[in-house]
Order: structure tokens, then sequence, then C-alpha cells
């Protein structure tokens, strides 16, 4: 189902992420999915994130939705044109997905197949102006569509702990106007920058998740520092998670610091999305932890 | 080789200021110039007192040779409110660098003809589109600065303004912002969903 139409009925939408594995074979996933996932409204999967190369975004989808689950689909701009893109919308529609989250996409040499093309031909704005002219019966060429338009609830993306928000937030305008019915943020370690982005935010009248990512440990948290943009960690963090180095291990940490972050900014947002980043068996733990089990 | 082709009269003039400098860049052998239809357009904001002056030169591509070129006009350009450019995109882009507290736009559009390019080492590039974004973008190209060519602005991956690829590279939609919000132009950014156009002669 649309979560769109959840965020209309003023529910706090919750949603997890699972990336598709480097081969065919999704027992795994759909096992980890099927066990920890239950309880978020949504399952995103992740289109050969950092431009690693993987089983695809739709393909993943429509597995999870034969086990009954609920997902969306992830569409960047970086491997395929118009064309491909159009294609696989409706890939999509037929399969009954109707949700769907537009990126621009990492750059190829971020990945492990540097020589690729990096094609960029739309971005993540002119992807939502795409899925929009699908809805209205036509494609990008000005074509007619056979039978009745797709229709997705349509999402995309924003980092409201970015060393440049207001660069961010003029971004975040242009996606609303080309169509964004809903906002998933990049990770977020500091809540008051969160809720300071969120008061600049709420002009556009958007729902929007707090994203977070459980830190694993002070490795992690440095690195994604260093290397993630979009992601800065306070060195208090960093701290609790160096204090206990077992309990840490074990995602207690983790799991304590992301519950405090979602309990200090839920007011302040309309749901949640969490990526796991492969501790989806933390997850029931977190929603527990967080309050929000059973929402 | 290249050609530029002068933007529409309607487009020019809704740029062009009450005070507006045109720099006119003429005699680059690599590059077919509309010199009479430029002449005509020139006069016509020179008649109805929109432009003040037009400086006719060459070569503003290269940021030395523009500061000589442009010396003995320095209190006119100094005066104007906007800068009207009619040359390829290199040069536009070499003069809304050297004057960039004041809006800065292209009367042309540059297209690419196979061939000799010419030899000029220069700090900015021209892809030779054909539908040039500098007259929303500040004067910085995003086809030819943004690793990704993105025309609809910033993408997730700039940290400390500079660019994932390379920490090295400045984020090209950081710097056209700041020039954007210097110039208080910031609502030149905001056109509905751009896509570039990718058909061969268009």
């Amino acid at each position: 189902m649309r979560i769109s139409e959840l965020f209309a009925r003023g529910e706090f939408v919750l949603t997890a992420e699972v990336g598709p594995p480097k081969g065919f074979h999704l027992d795994h996933l759909l096992h980890e999915a099927e066990e920890f996932l239950q309880d978020v409204h949504a399952i995103n999967v992740t289109d050969c994130q950092s431009s690693v190369m993987r089983l695809s975004s739709l393909a993943t989808c429509k597995a999870l939705k034969d086990k009954g689950l609920n997902s969306i689909f992830q569409l960047t701009c970086r491997d395929r044109n118009r064309i491909a893109l159009q294609s696989d919308l409706l890939s999509a529609a037929f399969f009954g997905i109707d949700n769907m989250l537009a990126l621009t996409g990492d750059h190829t040499v971020m990945g492990d197949t540097k020589q690729a093309k990096p094609v960029f031909d739309l971005d993540s704005v002119s992807l939502l102006h795409c899925v929009k002219t699908l809805e209205s019966g036509v494609d990008l060429a000005g074509n007619e569509l056979d039978g009745e338009p797709p229709k997705f609830a349509k999402g995309a993306v924003v980092s409201p702990c970015s060393d440049s928000v207001d660069v961010q937030l003029a971004k975040m305008e242009r996606k609303v106007e080309a169509g964004a019915e809903y906002f998933q943020t990049q990770a977020v370690y500091d809540s008051e920058k969160f809720i300071r982005f969120m008061e600049k935010a709420k002009q556009f009248k958007v729902p929007v998740q707090l994203g977070v990512i459980i830190p694993k440990n002070a490795g992690m948290a440095n690195f994604m520092n260093n290397n993630i943009a979009g992601v800065s960690i306070p060195p208090e963090i960093i701290e609790e998670l160096k204090a206990d180095k077992e309990k840490t291990k074990a995602g207690v940490t983790g799991v304590e610091i992301t519950a405090r972050i979602i309990k200090e900014c839920k007011d302040h947002c309309q749901g949640v999305h969490i990526m796991a980043l492969g501790w989806e068996s933390k997850v029931p733990a977190l929603l527990e932890q967080a309050g929000l089990k059973g929402s | 080789m290249l050609i530029t082709q002068l933007k529409t009269a309607d487009e020019i003039k809704s740029l062009a200021g009450s005070k507006t400098v045109i720099i006119s860049c003429e005699g680059c052998k690599e590059v077919h110039f509309p010199a009479a239809a430029a002449g005509e357009l020139q006069k016509d904001l020179l008649g109805s007192g929109t432009a003040s002056k037009v400086i006719r030169t060459e070569y503003v591509c290269s940021p030395e040779n523009l500061s000589v070129q442009t010396k003995k006009h320095m209190d006119k350009l100094n005066a104007a409110d906007t800068i009207v450019v009619f040359s390829c995109g290199v040069g536009v882009q070499s003069v809304s660098e050297k004057f960039a507290g004041k809006p800065v736009f292209a009367g042309c559009d540059t297209l690419p003809l196979p061939g000799y390019q010419g030899v000029t080492p220069l700090e900015v590039d021209c892809d030779q589109c054909g539908e040039c974004y500098l007259n929303s973008t500040g004067g910085i190209c995003p086809i030819a600065s943004c690793s990704k060519s993105l025309v609809n602005g910033q993408c997730g991956g700039c940290k400390d303004g500079k660019c994932e690829v390379d920490k090295e590279m400045e984020c090209a939609w950081d710097r056209i912002y700041k020039r954007l919000d210097k110039l208080q132009l910031l609502d030149s950014m905001k056109y509905p969903a751009k896509l570039r156009n990718f058909a061969p002669g268009s």
C-alpha cells in the first residue's frame, strides 16, 4: 500500500531499509525481513547502494511483496537513462509496487565498478517530475500510456545535518515542487540540528521521516564522520561507543543511542526510517526502546 | 571548433538591468560568432537605454587578457548593475569570476562543431551543451563543474563544500548557491525540473 495514505491519516510511519545481496539468493534477506521487520509499515530496498553492483531493488521489492511485506522501490539515476527509468517504473507498477523513492545516486567511482559510465541523464528532481508525468498518463516524450496510468507514493531524501543545509533545503523545495510527497532523511545523530532543520522544512508541508543508522562501534562512527556526506556524529556519542566495548559489540549501546535520538526528535517529524545496515535483528529492540512498538 | 548562437532578444532583454554593460567577445578564430545579429541587438539595448556601454574585445576566456582588455573600462563596469557577455561559455565564466559580486549573464548558447578546439589552458570549461545554464546559476557552469553534471541542484554527496568524487574538487552547486545568495538571486534557482536535451543537433 502507498505510504502516502498512512501519512495522510496522520500515522507515524516506520520504515526500515534492506540491501540486496551480490548474487541472486534472497533467502537470508527475506528471512530477516519476515523475522525482524514485521512492525514497520514498509521496507526500503536500496538500488546498488554505494554504487556496488548487486541484485536489483525491483526484484527484491517483488520478492518482499510475495511474502506479504510492503516495499519501497528505491531508484537512482546513476545507472539508467530516462527510457530505462520509466520502463522500470512501469515494471514496478505491474508488480503492484506502489511506493518509490527518488535519488540522484552516488557517483560510480564511489563503488566497486569504477570503470562504469555514470549516467545521470535525470536527477532526483527530474525523476520525481518523470513519475508525475507517467501518473498523468503520458511518458516524458509526451506519448500516451496504454490503459490506466501508474500511481506511486513519491519519496525523496534530504540531509538535515549537512554542512550546507541551506543548499539542501533549496533542493528539498525543488523536490516538493516536482512532486515529492514524503521525505526520508540521511542519518541524524544531533537531535538539536534535526529540530532546527525541521523548523525550516515544515514550510514545505510534506511529511519527513527521521533517518537513523544504529552505530556499531566507534570505528564506524569515525569512518562515517570522515567519509559520509551529510553525517556528523558528535564526540560524546563516539565516547559512549568506546566506554563499554562488550556492550557496544552486542549492539546494546548503538540501540540505546538510536532510541534516545528517536525519542528526542519524534515530536518534530512524521515518522522514522531505520537504516540497519545488516543489524536488522536489532530493529525490534530499537522500536521497543523508542516506544514505537505497535504504533 | 564551436558555434556561439544568440539567445532570443526577449531573453537577453529580460536579463539586462537598468545600467547594463555589454562585453562582446569577437575575433576568436575557432568560434562562429553571429556578429551582425549580435551587433543589431546590442545597438537596440544601447538605444533603449538599458545598456550604457558595449565593450568590444577578444579572448575574455583568458583571465589575464580579460583584465588587460577591461582595464580602461573599469569605471563603467564598476557602476554597472548587470554585465551581459556575448561569448562562448568559457568567456562568460571568466567574466563572472572576475566580477563575482555582480550578476553576469550569457547572451549566447554554445554549441559544438567537430575539429580543433584551440589550446588555451584555462581554469573553467564549457561542454558546448547548446542550452547554456549560466544565466540561472550565477555564471558557474553545472555541466562542466559538477561531477554528475546535475542541472537541478546539489546532490547528497557534498561534504565541507567538496565533491564526493574528489576531496580536492569544490562542489559546483555549493559555489552556485553561495554566489546566488551573495547576488540576492536565489530565486533564479527555483525553476521547474529541468531535463537536459541530448538529441543530436538540438
